[in-house]
């Protein structure tokens, strides 16, 4: 039992923060901690995505150069004969570049980004249609295992749309409130129904 | 993918998928920077008759030849960034940019009278930014692509609603409910994404569908479904999460609440359509039960319950922004249905409704630029009045109802027709509810315009005073293309057939 919500520590973190975040949004009356309440929320998905993106003893998805091959294949032997059989099955590389076929081998470990131990094999959905990436020795053996950077890669662009968001919904307060004079939503609503009777 | 248009060259030919988003998006940073609104204006102008050009020229080529893919930077499609334009976005695309375009026509009008002049280039801006936001929305093949482009139309579109404060201040409490539901709506949307994403390993859309095979009890894959449905849902306000729309179309500027009308809700509910329908398709088990259960009574109850709301409204835009929920009902009541008939009546009722609405927030635009009126007591008289743009408004209002002879009733018919096919007696009630009640929330308006006498004024009636032609003229072409799709529907039957057959067609 303890194992299992240990295991999942992040999906619970992210659960507790979007409920929070949530529940911020619609309990609150002040509009700016609407707000609060609002990026919260979206950073809870940021921490959902990227725990996706981990791999359990992944390494930054950088490729090295082939003289740095030799060492590490030693440390991710465990990982590497685990995903040999999936290596074997796939073709020759077409025409991708090396940072693109990376992303699609490890795209496949993203749905086991938990598991303690090496990944396992990819699942039957993932037959030979992928690219062998390059940091592949020919008989198919990883030289090591990376974490997977397509997801580290949209949060990018998500804290982007959070900023973006945050900082209109801030312009929008300042605005409300030099005309309002308040950013309590039932002082709002008073001043529109007493401008509707006048 | 060999286009053969001799007239255009060769790259703008290649490339037009990306050019048709990207140009907006770059000149709608050069004309917020522009000192002159006029100036900002012409960018407008120009680069939505540019996108409308292109789009017509993606549809004929996606009509001709079938599907276009372009991968963006040549990175091959399951990987890279795919754009993807087939029988059912290359409609959606040809709507927005033309409807972009006509709005365009109107936009000086409007802005002159109802935006702060510091704020009216940053105005045409934001509005490039919305529009180039719902072109990306309609072309991508790439689930995450459609979040960041929803976003980009979203963002700005929350700036445009506010602009109406010079006018009402409400509207800065109507974008604030807006950017926050809009947010969630997003939100729930890429959480659903993130679940596909670790079911599948993937981002293409097209992708996603093929692996999803064989994944139908993943729990997952369903809740992923769910936060997608709810995501758009909010987006597109579907009944009961439309509690952001009435507020904001009600104070946003004439001119922004006729273009999201016509476009915004329409977008999302294509996304939604694309998703449920390519990527779960609708034989996958829970996603066609939650379609028959779900979306099907839910659609009918917010066409019967948004129109009796429209009829006790005092405000007249606020009055059509019920409407616009009630309509959106019958969409996805005919997207419920899950049959190809249903699906081909739902996006002909999408057109159709782009059009009505259109002409209908163009003219109300138009009688606010002219007499500043908001509530459905001060349009006494208006036929008197304003007698151009208040035929227009008739020939909205009626095709609004169904009257025969007008764009709305070929698509009530056909959904009338997909739904006796399926045997939904409920259903063609809630139809014939929503349509009694559009009868009499349009009537009431039609008989304070034409029925009573001009409001007096120093004891005379107060003098005629038409429209601006800027404003007539995108007013009178959705008004003609109303009574013109009323009567020759095959253009549009055919459009939407062509999307029906493509949604349907990708499911196995």
């Amino acid at each position: 039992m303890v194992e299992f919500f240990a295991e999942r520590f992040n999906y619970a973190v992210v659960i507790i923060l979007m409920m929070t975040g949530l529940y911020v949004v619609f309990s609150s009356s002040n509009l700016v901690k609407k707000l609060v309440g609002l990026s919260v929320f979206q950073t809870s998905v940021f921490l959902l995505y990227i725990s996706v993106g981990k791999v359990a003893g992944g390494r930054p998805p950088i490729v090295e150069p082939p003289h740095h091959g030799e060492g590490e294949a030693v440390t991710g032997a465990a990982a590497a004969t685990a995903e040999a059989g999936h290596g074997a099955e796939t073709e020759a590389l077409v025409g991708a570049e090396p940072s693109h076929g990376a992303e699609a081998a490890h795209g496949a470990d993203a749905a086991h980004g938990l598991a303690p131990t090496a990944p396992a094999p990819a699942p039957a959905g993932f037959g030979g249609d992928i690219p062998a990436p390059d940091h592949m020795t020919p008989d198919g053996v990883l030289d090591a295992v990376y974490s997977n950077p397509l997801p580290h890669v949209l949060i990018l662009t998500a804290i982007v749309v959070g900023v973006a968001t945050l900082a209109v919904g801030l312009a929008l307060v300042v605005r409300i409130r030099e005309t309002y004079g308040g950013i309590e939503e039932d002082e709002l609503h008073q001043g529109d129904l007493g401008a509707e009777r006048a | 993918m060999t286009p053969e248009i001799a007239f255009l060259p060769g790259w703008l030919v290649q490339h037009a998928p990306p050019l048709l988003v990207v140009t907006p998006l770059i000149a709608g940073v050069i004309a917020a920077v522009l000192p002159s609104a006029r100036a900002s204006w012409g960018i407008v102008l120009a680069i939505t008759f540019f996108a409308a050009a292109m789009a017509s020229f993606i549809a004929m080529q996606v009509m001709e030849v079938g599907v276009w893919s372009y991968a963006l930077g040549s990175w091959a499609p399951p990987l890279g960034i795919e754009y993807r334009i087939d029988g059912l976005n290359a409609g959606m695309l040809l709507l927005v940019a033309v409807i972009g375009f006509l709005c365009a026509i109107y936009a000086p009008a409007s802005v002159e009278a109802e935006v702060a002049p510091e704020n009216r280039s940053a105005f045409y801006g934001a509005f490039l930014i919305c529009f180039a936001g719902l072109l990306g929305v309609a072309i991508t093949g790439d689930a995450f692509n459609v979040f960041v482009f929803l976003e980009i139309s979203s963002i700005s579109t929350y700036a445009l609603v506010a602009m109406g404060a010079g006018r009402d201040r409400r509207a800065l409490t109507a974008s604030y409910n807006y950017l926050i539901m809009g947010t969630i709506g997003a939100t729930f949307f890429v959480i659903g994404v993130g679940f596909l994403y670790m079911a599948t390993g993937t981002l293409n859309m097209a992708d996603i569908a093929d692996r999803l095979q064989g994944l139908e009890g993943d729990r997952t894959v369903q809740a992923g479904f769910a936060f997608i449905v709810v995501g758009l849902g909010l987006k597109l306000a579907m009944y009961p999460l439309h509690s952001w729309l009435p507020n904001a179309y009600s104070y946003a500027p004439t001119l922004v609440t006729a273009f999201l009308a016509a476009t915004a809700t329409k977008v999302a509910f294509y996304t939604l359509i694309r998703f449920v329908f390519g990527v779960f398709d609708p034989g996958f088990g829970f996603a066609g039960l939650s379609m028959i259960w779900l979306i099907a009574p839910l659609a009918a109850a917010g066409m019967v319950v948004a129109s009796f709301q429209a009829v006790f409204q005092s405000d007249v835009r606020r009055l059509f922004a019920y409407s616009s929920v009630a309509q959106v009902g019958y969409m996805l009541l005919g997207v419920g249905l899950g049959t190809a008939a249903g699906m081909s009546a739902s996006f002909l009722h999408l057109f159709n409704h782009a059009l009505m609405k259109g002409t209908v927030f163009l003219a109300l635009g138009a009688m606010w630029l002219g007499f500043g009126v908001t509530r459905i007591t001060d349009l006494r008289g208006m036929g008197r009045t304003m007698p151009y743009t208040s035929a227009a408004f008739v020939i909205g209002g009626l095709s609004l109802v169904g009257v025969p002879g007008t764009a709305g009733f070929v698509s009530k018919w056909a959904l009338l027709v997909a739904c006796l096919d399926r045997g939904w007696w409920w259903a063609v009630l809630a139809l014939g509810a929503a349509s009694v009640l559009a009868f009499f929330y349009v009537g009431r308006v039609l008989e304070m315009m034409y029925l009573r006498e001009p409001p007096q004024h120093d004891g005379h009636a107060v003098t005629r005073s038409p429209a601006p032609l800027a404003a007539l003229a995108p007013m009178w072409i959705l008004a003609a293309a109303n009574l013109v799709f009323g009567i020759w529907a095959d253009i549009p039957v055919r459009l939407a057939n062509a999307a029906a057959a493509a949604v349907l067609g990708s499911a196995p």
